[in-house]
């Protein structure tokens, strides 16, 4: 007979977990999901980029929006490491090794998907030989392949800690030793993904000729350089927040404890809230000086297509100025379910702000033959895409399963404990 | 050709952009080599920690 609790050996001290048949559909999804990816990059490597919505209007599609999206989503991990590590909020402890394997699944999950988006990934090395020096994808390519290097870091330290590789005296010596010299890590991944969460918006920035995604800035940096930084920052922690909750609400066990969340809460609320004042004033002065300066009106880029004027809206007002005002209120943050939402509106602002950029950028005419297009992905490129919520899920399940993710949890739950 | 990158030209552009990768990768690597170093070195004196 088939022993479901087989891997108990693995499981991390003194904590209960689901059988393998419980936890099986979390091995299925990420699985059946990982093999739609591996079934499209197939497609797409050994056919051509033509099997992709992305033709000579859009050269960036869905996996650029999806790049962009979790690469933000993933800034909890250097966020909640910076305060941790440098501010020394040490009440962030308890949340500090689930941001690093989301930002890790998530910089990773990029990084393959830009694998397959360069077309030729046996070329990939030709950006770090060839360096561009006055290109900004360029520091976003050397910051992101560091950064992942840095999260790989301070992921090995929670795999060392595994309950049969900690039976090893030079593991136990080794996993301290990272934690002794974390701050290291912590600090020069700060730096690498400010530059590159920041340089991802200088890219739309310096645009000039597509007035839809140009601003003017300081120096050398558009004003979306700073933007996406505050975006990112403002909604990393709130994603976090949001898949710890989720694996609270699956495991049916209590992983962190609730002011951790109403800090996050806190945290993203004061950001969120500051950047879309800042956004605000960024969009009133981009339509009122700088269109009409380089000979375009603001109606003239949502006049046609499928990108109306309603993004807007939805973008500052849906997605940005209401979940703002909601979590900067206390009384919001107590209660669990409008937190939440706030949060996941918080996320949805990021998604969509990145959304915008890169293919409302590119929809937009730019000569006068040419007319509004609309972007369509295909099925192996969604697949591709989704892939990387199936690897999340299994990396993450898998290290929530059997590593000491969340140091509180025994005492958080004391009767299974 | 140098230091490193095929198309290397002694400007500012690329003391700083490569300046900073350099900079950033030897901090890594240091730090690295500094922890596994320790661990050694705490391994060979017999030192040990308990379970974090």
């Amino acid at each position: 007979m088939l022993n479901w609790n087989c891997d108990k050996e693995l499981y991390p001290d003194g904590l209960p977990r689901c059988s393998l048949a419980k936890f099986s559909p979390v091995v299925l999804i990420g699985g059946a999901l990982l093999t739609w990816g591996a079934i499209g990059a197939i497609i797409c490597l050994g056919y051509g980029l033509n099997k992709t919505g992305m033709n000579d209007y859009f050269a960036l599609g869905l996996w650029i929006v999806f790049d962009l999206s979790i690469i933000a989503l993933g800034a909890g991990a250097f966020f909640t490491g910076f305060l941790n590590y440098v501010v020394g909020r040490k009440e962030l402890k308890d949340v500090i090794n689930a941001a690093v394997i989301i930002g890790f699944i998530c910089y990773s999950g990029a990084v393959a998907m830009l694998g397959i988006d360069i077309g030729q990934p046996i070329r990939g090395w030709f950006i770090f030989w060839h360096a561009n020096v006055h290109s900004m994808l360029t520091e976003v390519t050397f910051c992101i392949t560091c950064y992942l290097g840095v999260l790989l870091v301070e992921y090995l330290p929670l795999i060392l800690e595994n309950r049969v590789a900690q039976k090893q005296r030079f593991v136990r010596l080794l996993s301290h030793n990272f934690h002794e010299f974390m701050f290291i890590f912590a600090g020069t991944g700060t730096f690498l993904s400010f530059f590159h969460q920041g340089s991802l918006g200088g890219m739309f920035g310096v645009l000039f000729a597509r007035p839809f995604s140009f601003r003017e800035g300081f120096l050398i940096w558009p004003w979306t350089f700073f933007l996406f930084i505050w975006s990112a920052i403002a909604a990393g922690p709130a994603f976090t927040t949001l898949i710890v909750s989720l694996t609270e609400k699956i495991s049916g066990r209590k992983l962190i404890p609730y002011s951790v969340k109403m800090f996050y809460g806190k945290v993203s609320g004061w950001l969120l809230l500051t950047y879309i004042i800042a956004k605000t004033i960024d969009t009133l002065y981009w339509a009122l000086s700088t269109l009409p300066r380089m000979g375009v009106t603001f109606h003239s880029l949502y006049a046609e297509g499928p990108y109306g004027l309603w993004l807007v809206w939805l973008e500052l007002g849906l997605f940005g100025w209401l979940p703002a005002l909601a979590l900067v209120y206390p009384k919001v943050r107590k209660n669990p379910a409008l937190l939440m939402w706030a949060m996941v509106l918080d996320v949805l602002g990021v998604i969509f702000n990145r959304f915008v950029f890169v293919i409302q950028t590119q929809a937009i005419p730019v000569l006068p033959f040419e007319k509004f297009m609309g972007y369509m992905f295909t099925i192996p490129e969604l697949g591709i895409a989704v892939a990387v919520i199936g690897y999340g899920l299994l990396v993450f399940g898998l290290s929530y399963r059997y590593l000491p993710v969340f140091p509180r949890e025994k005492e958080l739950n004391p009767v299974e404990g | 050709m140098f230091p490193f990158n095929f198309e290397w030209a002694w400007d500012v552009g690329h003391f700083i952009f490569m300046g900073l990768l350099y900079m950033v990768l030897i901090i890594l690597g240091a730090g690295l080599h500094i922890v596994v170093g320790k661990a050694l070195l705490d391994f060979i004196s017999g030192i040990d920690v308990s379970h974090h």
